[in-house]
């Protein structure tokens, strides 16, 4: 177990290692450079050098990814070109608005998911399995932002029933808590159609093995079966998917957190990319990666807890 | 009145674990209703080995299916009953059924590469069997470790903590004996227990299975394509035919004796030696009716080289010839057919 923790730890290095590489490469192919949208086209040439030599843009690239790995090791991902403040700090204040988001929208989309899942199977072809397939394949159907334009409209805007705006009051709990419901909503929405059909799909297959057999010859009561026996295979490709899924859910809060104007890691990137604040693009694209390599991480690891073939596997 | 009723049900009380009478099953398929078995009868006495011989499809998978009552969905049954114990199993309400499984009727089943939940421990699956004892924990592993250990598994203590992966072929069919005579059943069904293993140890588990129905005093059912396993391991054996019991007896009158033709055919291409391993039943000539669309008269005309004219338009009644050894064949009904299958054979060759 150990040994394949600290495998795939490994392999995390590399992948965010590559990543960041990739990502540093990808930005500086933005088309229209920082120097001239900062300054304007009517810059001087010597405020324009001035702020390459500030930004680093004078030196070769690979001394500027060399130099960014080297700072990053040190906590430092350069300043904001505009307010001076530490990137670290600016993209730490708004992680913990997204992480709430992400992790509240998969674990209440996945806890139904899973639900309506098992309860699919277990009465298949019932009208309540039938019902449950039509709605699943219009959730999936749906855009997480489409979702949150009209949530937005109907349920804040029409009925008021929640806030449109923000993330609530800071230190405010149950005020946080009712700004999260709708982008929490829009973004988890897709995912409670997907996760269902999938667990359905992976738990019809296990129920058909015989090692249900077998355990229905002793007599074990089904829903034990069900939930304790089957499941818990059942459940392993879901997890896989839920951790590669983290991307879609980082890309489906971008959307959330503009419609919404909710602070937060989308937010953060979209504004330093239309004014090329590059070292902030970076360090909030950083963490996303960063949070993307952790949960697949993650998924293979308890993926491993739950299966012992993966845990032994070479 | 209701004295003598009484006194006519009690002899039903018989010496039989297990009483299956005219059971006919159906599976519903697109093409139509799939005749899987047709009045099947047949009973295994207490601390009887009973074997059932028959070709792949012939409806020996379907049979225990339904004595235990893991039917697939789209079988339904016509007719007839499992007496168990005297009662019909085919009556009984779901949660009935359950108490029985495990405790009074267990199975083991063909691959034992798919026996066993693959993520939970072997110690795992043998303490939750045993769900409806009020023993601890502790208690029950020592019982799992025990039952391991009477089955030929060294180390049971620490094997307890393995998983299925970790174990071989042959070591996980003997986990699945061990399983299902933990709790002293009445009925030990099993469903070619041996066909995926090789010939060494097919016999190490018959050897060993013979040893502990002795010591346990159960009965059991046995499946299997191996006629030596058979001629080794049963008392009594019952050859089945595409849905059909055609021919039953003891195994040294149906080995010695065999009255159907197919029976004898099947005998004289594997006579019956354990050491020699045949993978499969002998391939006889021709093709297994469709049991969808069944032909009139007897089910193995097709194939059968004794046959003559009665055997297209009438199917033969099940009759004892000699004691217990019965068969389903029309050579065998009277003096009479015998001439008359003569002639046929004669016209035949002219
Ligand atoms: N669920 C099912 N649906 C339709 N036909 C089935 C089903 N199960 C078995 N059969 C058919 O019933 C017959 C008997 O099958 P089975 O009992 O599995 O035979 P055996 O165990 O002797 O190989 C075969 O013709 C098989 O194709
Ligand atoms: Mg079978």
């Amino acid at each position: 177990m150990l040994s394949y923790i600290l495998r795939r730890l490994g392999l995390a290095m590399v992948i965010t290692v590559l990543a960041v590489t990739l990502l540093f490469l990808i930005i500086h192919m933005i088309p229209g450079d920082p120097v001239s949208t900062m300054l304007g086209p009517r810059a001087s040439p010597e405020l324009r050098a001035a702020l390459e030599e500030r930004m680093g843009l004078n030196r070769p690239l690979f001394v500027q990814i060399g130099l960014f790995f080297f700072n990053m090791l040190n906590g430092d991902l350069g300043t904001d070109v505009f307010s001076n403040r530490q990137v670290t700090d600016i993209v730490l204040g708004q992680l913990p608005y997204t992480l709430t988001l992400i992790l509240s929208s998969i674990t209440w989309s996945a806890t139904l998911g899973i639900t309506l899942g098992c309860y699919s199977a277990a009465n298949r072809n019932s009208l309540a399995d039938r019902l449950t397939g039509i709605l699943s394949v219009s959730m999936i159907a749906v855009p997480a932002f489409v979702v949150s334009l009209y949530s937005l409209l109907i349920f804040a805007v029409n009925l008021k029933w929640f806030p449109a705006i923000g993330a609530g009051e800071p230190g405010n709990f149950s005020d946080q808590l009712w700004h999260l419901v709708l982008p929490s909503l829009a973004i988890g929405l897709s995912w409670v159609g997907y996760i269902a059909r999938l667990v359905r799909a992976s738990m019809l297959e296990i129920m058909g093995e015989g090692h249900v057999r077998t355990a229905r010859s002793f007599g074990l009561p089904e829903r034990w079966i069900t939930y304790s026996y089957a499941l818990r295979l059942a459940i392993l490709p879901t997890v896989t998917v839920i951790g590669v899924g983290m991307g879609f859910l980082l890309s489906a809060a971008v959307f959330t957190e503009i419609v919404f104007s909710r602070p937060g890691l989308g937010k953060l990137v979209i504004d330093s990319i239309t004014t090329r604040n590059y070292p902030v693009v970076m360090g909030a694209v950083l963490f996303s990666t960063l949070i993307f390599v952790a949960s697949t991480t993650l998924a293979d690891i308890v993926n491993a807890v739950l299966d012992p073939r993966v845990r032994s596997s070479k | 009145m209701p004295d003598l009723l009484q006194s006519e049900v009690l002899p039903e009380t018989s010496d039989n674990v297990l009483d299956i009478r005219d059971l006919s099953i159906n599976y519903g398929t697109p093409r139509g209703e799939l005749q899987a078995l047709r009045h099947v009868s047949m009973s295994i006495g207490k601390k009887k080995i009973v074997g059932i011989v028959g070709e792949s499809g012939c409806g020996k998978s379907t049979l225990i299916s339904a004595i235990i009552r893991l039917m697939a969905s789209n079988a339904t049954v016509q007719s007839g009953e499992i007496l168990f114990k005297d009662q019909d199993l085919l009556g009984l309400k779901e949660k009935q059924m359950r108490a029985l499984r495990g405790i009074d009727i267990s199975m083991v089943f063909q691959d034992p590469m798919q026996t066993h939940n693959p993520v939970l421990t072997i110690g795992r699956q043998m303490v939750d069997i045993q769900y409806r004892d009020k023993l601890s924990k502790a208690n029950k592993k020592k019982r799992a470790a025990g039952m391991l250990a009477l089955v030929g598994i060294p180390d049971p203590e620490a094997r307890l903590n393995q998983y299925p992966y970790e174990f071989s072929g042959g070591m996980r069919q003997r986990i699945a004996i061990a399983m299902a005579l933990m709790a002293k059943p009445d009925l030990l069904i099993a469903d070619e227990p041996t066909t995926a293993l090789d010939a060494t140890l097919e016999v190490q588990i018959i050897k060993r299975l013979e040893e502990l129905q002795d010591e346990i005093g159960c009965s059991i059912l046995f499946i299997s394509h191996h006629l030596g396993v058979i001629a080794e391991l049963c008392d009594e054996v019952v050859v089945m035919y595409a849905g059909e019991v055609i021919e039953q007896g003891s195994v040294r009158d149906v080995f010695h004796n065999p009255a159907h033709p197919y029976t004898a055919a099947l005998l004289k291409c594997d006579p019956g030696h354990i050491k020699e391993k045949t993978r499969n039943l002998p391939t006889i000539p021709g093709e297994v009716p469709d049991l969808v669309d069944l032909p009139s008269g007897c089910i193995y005309q097709q194939r059968c080289t004794k046959g003559f004219a009665r055997c297209q338009s009438e199917r033969p009644a099940f009759r004892q010839i000699n004691g217990s050894h019965g068969v389903a064949c029309h050579l065998t009904e009277t003096d009479l057919s015998k001439e008359t299958s003569q002639q046929n054979e004669e016209g035949i060759t002219s």
